[in-house]
């Protein structure tokens, strides 16, 4: 089958390209707009490297095809921090948590924390493990990437009052 | 080390690497695009063993987008297999052991025969990755089937199926070593006990699959190649070799690395074939493993099955100890006896055994190839000890912590020499430590070993099954045989290190930046290093074996400390001073004791640059630029203590753990932040090993968990917080005191965790994974 | 792991994706939220000629209820049911078993149809739909019917439903108010499929069993309907003995999976240990 056109936002900001039907959407972020921050981790759903906001929600790049993201509103790791570059509060924390090593699983990770947050704004810790088994990492054993979204959570204006 | 200023090196520094991975700024081998660039994908073996008769390209070489395709049979012709020479080991090593290897060499693409399902028989080169794999799918493969042989017990026995004809026998490599006279010893003994325990097969499974890329100037005849390796001075020796090209036209580097824990440790035929193919073809080429791929074809680790017999006195006292093994290195051997070695010398772990043997037999067998990954033999060693030192403390009616009290090796008999030789052929002798505190302080981190038993009394009365269990080990770290530093003073006036060191997130570009801080006096920010690059480094050996803090650490000391001659002979010059009256401060040098009136570095290297008007005194060369390449006198002992707690679901067979202690001593501790996200990295995939994962193949040699649906990793449910006791014991064979760290974490928790689950249920688990159909199928005791 | 070639088409209307369908001859695969057929397409296990798309077919997501029935869109995501206030008051049992289909991100995408359709043996969303003697709406070309949960499963991956139709809303009995439920399963990883579950809906009157509703997955081809199991509850009560007793005879009737992660005996015995959890856990729910 030919291609097809395909026009999304993503990260605020519209896009439009051309690919095979099959084309990952993962496959079409990373080739086609060069947004190489989502990374491809096993292209089957379990591994979480390739999750992104879809419609604000998170959701596996590698499970859908880019022609399914026609219109769609996406954000990607490279949509997380400020404006001017400045990291967002949760990156901040994974930042000083060191809730990272080799980076590779950080940009799914983020992501799905992101959603879980908004999902689950004052989680208990276990309930943060539970949300971030979305996403699996193989370097930090975990426990600095709880640590770091307990923080944020708690920074949050929303858990404050 | 050099200044009085505050020092760097014991902070949680925050790491410099972070920013660019939080915004998903990295640059991992799959980030970048070379102009013109092709992709590559394999067709791989579907069966275990066969006979290649044919194999037919027409289709594929006919497929759209398809630019280029290849069998094994034809490259055969035009290249040889992977070298062996990262295999040798030290002539002080070969004269002193008792040893046979035979090691196949591994083609790039098979040619002959396909010996594990996965094997790559041909490659395809396209314009997409999905173009690549629709054309694979069209090479017909005319194969002669044969009988495979996956039990490495049955593969070494008369009239198994063999994998290299050449040999006529799957028996690929053997050693021995002895102290004292364990026969009399085992004779002799008061109690006596023999068992099998089983380390089933692993492995590193990093989140990013191996990739490479390879770009070809025909121009300079220059071959680059990016690669997510751990060795880049490795790669680019076996790639010129391959090409014919000298070393100093082949350039091979490693950008971001999405973890490495030694399955990215070695050379693979792919990563020469991308090389090959991009000079044929004329254009960059481009492979990206797939997770199926990685599951099936990246090495495997562990898969070892070791018969023990220990005598030991009423006290629970080893009096000796003998283990005859067999390694299970699936079709090829890419690293040779490493690591059925490294079980070897490690099996005594922190005990005194005064009589001791060890027998390693290496047999190939029609399964993924097995290689380093974390622990390197280690946990296989200490499954065997910790659970036979759990068995002797049933059989005296002694606690576990006491039999391993009683066993250990006591700080006043430090340093303490063990009777055997490392693989660098040295002596074996634990450097420092103290492992009896180790455990203690393990032990008190879960709240005491009385306080559990009071507990798990309880626990039981409400028919809960609660267990504790111990693992000690020692890991020889910072093996040689060396590892380079360059440092240079940049005209800017930072402080540049370059070394073949490659990181794959463990913080390397933070820690040496504290290191050389508190070297030149100067802060992390006026450091610049060149990692993994073998532009940038004459030579190098990689970051593998818990080795790169002590090696590079030494070689830039002492390269530093070249540098610093040279650098106050031409502020001595400057300054109208001696040499002896500078010191380094704040980015600078001036004359000790007197404030004010530094010359800055940049000043400096200014006044080192060649050329007219220069500021050298007379004699000194132009420059600022040291290497050194140091070689470890041998290795440095790191060694800890785990104690796992569980708790066992009867019913559901389900292993919670409830806590997790370690007590650890790595010496000097570089950055605290950093060593525990190391230790607790390593723990998490213990924990893995333990209980998860595993690579099970059935009776054909059909790999049964290849994807992560089947091949499980742990997620944040399944990996508790970690307590973590630091002993500070420096190594006194390095000048910052520093021992390794990457790997210990995964060396203790399969043993710590039978331990446990053992202590909860009275049962004895003498293989991993310990899963839960297992536990609710045995009688128990409790 | 790059999927094949196929022909993409996103049809508007339920009708417009039926012709299309039939335009293939079994050749082409509804694409609905995707979390279990793209992987398979990725492994190339999966090669449709075509997908036809119906996450644009408006009429296909909702949740309304009409009378004691819930009828849910085919499309409706996981996500929403997890969220819905009309799911927690109405099917609680569903409610539980949404949180154990894999993660938070695959529930975004993954929709209550889908699953169905798909009819893993380990889903948890077609025992709950067998649980509640639910059924299904089907449309195709000779229009729509109606099928019943146990007419529906009928092996692993295999349903009733025709190669031309298209599921289009899933229909779940309101539960009695004063009903108990329980989900227990185990799988070896939060999210996993499970190697057995066993939903259990519990009517009590005292120490009696009204009714007892006992559905299972995992264990067998195809999720199942525990009769015998049931029958012992209503007859015998809800005590330990009579628990156990049920649980032991599912135990006994069930023709179990055996692959690498559980042998039929293992899930045999989970099967029996699971539903004496499960029962105990969905008669105490609500006394």
């Amino acid at each position: 089958m030919s291609e097809v056109e395909i026009r999304l936002t993503v990260n605020g900001k519209p896009y439009a390209g051309r690919c095979e039907p099959r084309k990952l959407l993962v496959d079409f972020l990373r080739e086609d707009l060069g947004l190489t921050g989502t990374h491809i981790g096993c292209e089957h759903g379990i591994c979480g490297a390739c999750t992104i906001l879809v419609g604000g929600e998170a959701a596996r790049s590698c499970l859908m095809f880019a022609v399914q993201a026609e219109g769609a509103d996406l954000v990607t790791v490279e949509g997380l921090a400020k404006e001017d570059g400045e990291l967002n509060p949760l990156q901040q924390a994974f930042h000083q948590h060191h809730a990272l090593q080799c980076g590779f699983c950080t940009p799914g990770m983020l992501i799905a924390a992101t959603d879980f947050l908004r999902s689950n704004p004052r989680p208990s810790r276990d309930e943060i493990r539970e949300g971030l088994s979305a996403v699996l990492c193989r370097c930090t054993g975990y426990r600095n990437i709880v640590d770091a979204v307990e923080a944020a959570a708690a920074a949050a204006p929303a858990a404050k009052t | 080390m050099s200044g009085a200023a505050a020092s760097w090196v014991g902070r949680s520094l925050l790491r410099r690497e972070d920013e660019r991975l939080l915004k998903g700024q990295g640059a991992f081998v799959a980030d970048f695009v070379l102009p013109g660039m092709l992709h590559a994908a394999f067709l791989r073996s579907p069966v275990a063993h066969a006979r290649i008769r044919a194999v037919d390209l027409a289709r594929a070489k006919a497929a759209p987008g398809v630019a280029f395709v290849m069998s094994g049979v034809e490259l055969a012709r035009r290249v040889p297999p992977v070298p062996d020479s990262q295999l040798v080991l030290p002539r002080k090593w070969t004269t002193q052991v008792q040893h046979s290897f035979r090691n196949p060499r591994q083609p790039l693409l098979a040619h002959d025969k396909l010996r594990h399902v996965g094997e790559a028989v041909a490659v395809v080169v396209a314009d997409s990755r999905y173009a690549a794999e629709d054309a694979a799918e069209l090479i017909r493969l005319d194969l002669e089937p044969l009988a495979p042989v996956v039990d490495p017990e049955a593969a070494l026995r008369p009239g198994a199926p063999i994998l290299h004809e050449q040999f006529d026998t799957n028996l690929i490599g053997s050693f021995r070593i002895e102290k004292g006279a364990v026969e009399e010893a085992l004779a002799a003994a008061p109690k006596r006990l023999q068992r099998r325990f089983y380390t089933h097969r692993y492995s590193a499974v990093p989140m990013e699959c191996r990739g490479v890329a390879a770009s070809f100037d025909p121009r300079t005849q220059t071959m680059t190649i990016w690669s997510a390796t751990q060795v880049v001075h490795w790669l680019r020796r076996e790639a010129a070799g391959i090409l014919g090209l000298p070393e100093s036209r082949v350039r091979a580097l490693a950008l971001d690395v999405g973890g490495g824990f030694g399955g990215k440790g070695h050379v693979y035929p792919e990563d020469l074939l991308i090389a090959f193919l991009a000079r044929e073809i004329g254009r960059p080429v481009r492979w990206l493993e797939d997770r199926h791929e990685h599951l099936l074809a990246a090495t495997h680790s562990r898969d070892q099955l070791h018969d023990v017999a220990v005598g030991f006195d009423g006290e629970g006292r080893i009096l000796g100890f003998r283990d005859d093994f067999i390694l299970d290195c699936g079709a090829w051997n890419p690293i040779g006896a490493g690591i059925a070695y490294n079980t070897a010398v490690h099996l005594p772990g922190p005990y005194k055994i005064p009589n001791f043997a060890a027998s390693a037999r290496i047999a190939t067998t029609n399964k993924a190839p097995n290689s380093a990954y974390r622990g390197a033999g280690r946990p296989e060693a200490a499954f065997a000890m910790e659970r036979a030192i759990d068995l002797i403390a049933r059989e005296c009616a002694l606690e576990p912590a006491e039999v391993r009290r009683r066993n250990m090796v006591a700080t006043a008999e430090m340093p303490y020499s063990v009777g055997l030789a490392y693989r660098d052929g040295e002596p074996i002798v634990y450097d420092s430590g103290d492992y009896p505190a180790a455990l203690e302080q393990a032990l008190a981190a879960v709240g005491g070993l009385a306080g559990f038993r009071d507990r798990q009394r309880r626990a039981r009365g409400e028919g809960r099954s609660l267990g504790l269990g111990i693992a000690a080990y020692v890991e020889g770290t910072g093996v040689g045989p060396f590892e380079g530093a360059t440092v240079r003073i940049d005209p800017s006036g930072k402080i540049y290190l370059a070394s073949g060191a490659a990181p794959q997130g463990q913080g390397m570009e933070t820690i040496f930046a504290q290191i050389l801080a508190d070297e030149w006096s100067v802060v992390p920010d006026d450091v610049v290093l060149s990692l993994a690059d073998t532009a940038a480094i004459a030579d190098g050996l990689g970051t593998i074996a818990s080795r790169t803090t002590v090696c590079l650490s030494a070689a830039l000391h002492h390269a530093s400390r070249r540098l610093k001659d040279k650098v106050f002979q031409i502020a001595a010059h400057l300054l109208e001073c001696a040499p002896a009256d500078l010191e380094l401060r704040e980015g600078g040098v001036g004359i000790a004791g007197v404030p004010g009136g530094e010359l800055s570095l940049k000043r400096l290297a200014a006044a080192a640059k060649p050329g007219w008007d220069n500021g050298r005194p007379p004699g000194v060369e132009a420059g600022l630029e040291e290497t050194c390449y140091w070689e470890p006198p041998t290795v440095t002992w790191s060694y800890a203590v785990h104690v796992a707690v569980v708790e066992v679901d009867r019913g559901l067979g389900h292993v919670r753990l409830e806590d997790y202690a370690i007590a650890h001593d790595c010496g000097t501790v570089v950055n605290p932040l950093l060593v525990e996200g190391q230790v607790r990295g390593g723990v998490a995939q213990g924990i893995g090993g333990a209980l998860l994962e595993e690579f099970a193949y059935d009776g054909e040699g059909q790999l049964l968990t290849g994807s992560l649906a089947d091949y499980l990793l742990p997620t944040a449910t399944d990996v508790p917080d970690i307590a973590i006791v630091h002993l500070h014991s420096p190594s006194p064979l390095n000048p910052l005191g520093v021992k390794g760290v990457g790997e210990g974490g995964a060396v203790a928790p399969p043993a710590a965790i039978a331990n446990a689950v053992c202590d909860a249920l009275g049962v004895e688990i003498n293989e991993t994974p310990v899963k839960p159909e297992t536990l609710a199928a045995l009688p128990r005791a409790n | 792991m790059k999927p094949a070639r196929f022909d993409y088409h996103c049809p508007a209307s339920v009708d417009e994706a039926i012709a299309v369908l039939a335009r293939y001859g079994g050749e082409a695969r509804v694409l609905a939220g995707g979390q279990s057929l793209v992987p398979m397409m990725n492994f190339r296990i999966a090669t449709p000629a075509a997908l036809v798309d119906i996450n644009r077919i408006p009429s296909l997501a909702h949740i309304t209820v009409e009378g004691d029935t819930v009828r849910v869109g085919a499309m409706t995501r996981q996500r929403v049911i997890e969220s819905s206030p009309v799911i927690k008051e109405k099917l609680p049992l569903l409610a539980e078993a949404i949180k154990l289909v894999g993660h938070l991100p695959t529930r975004s995408r993954g929709t209550v149809g889908g699953s169905i359709a798909h009819a893993d043996p380990a889903a948890e969303i077609p025992m709950v739909l067998l649980a509640l003697d639910g059924e299904v709406v089907a449309k195709g070309p000779k229009g729509e019917r109606r099928i019943a949960a146990r007419d529906l499963f009928q092996d692993a991956l295999t349903t009733s439903l025709a190669a031309d139709e298209v599921l289009t809303e899933v229909r779940f009995p309101a539960m009695p108010a004063n009903a108990g439920c329980a989900i227990e399963e185990f799988s070896r990883r939060h999210g996993d499929f499970a190697l057995a579950a066993i939903a259990a809906v519990i009517v009590r009157d005292g120490d009696k069993c009204k009714s007892a509703r006992l559905a299972m997955a995992g264990v067998e081809p195809a999720p199942q309907r525990l009769g015998a199991a049931e029958a012992i509850l209503q007859e015998k009560g809800l005590g330990e003995e009579a628990i156990a007793a049920a649980a032991a005879k599912a135990a006994e009737g069930v023709e179990p999976l055996s692959d690498h992660h559980a042998s039929a005996d293992y899930r045999r015995h989970l099967s029996r240990v699971l539903l004496e959890r499960a029962v105990k856990r969905a008669a105490r729910a609500r006394f």
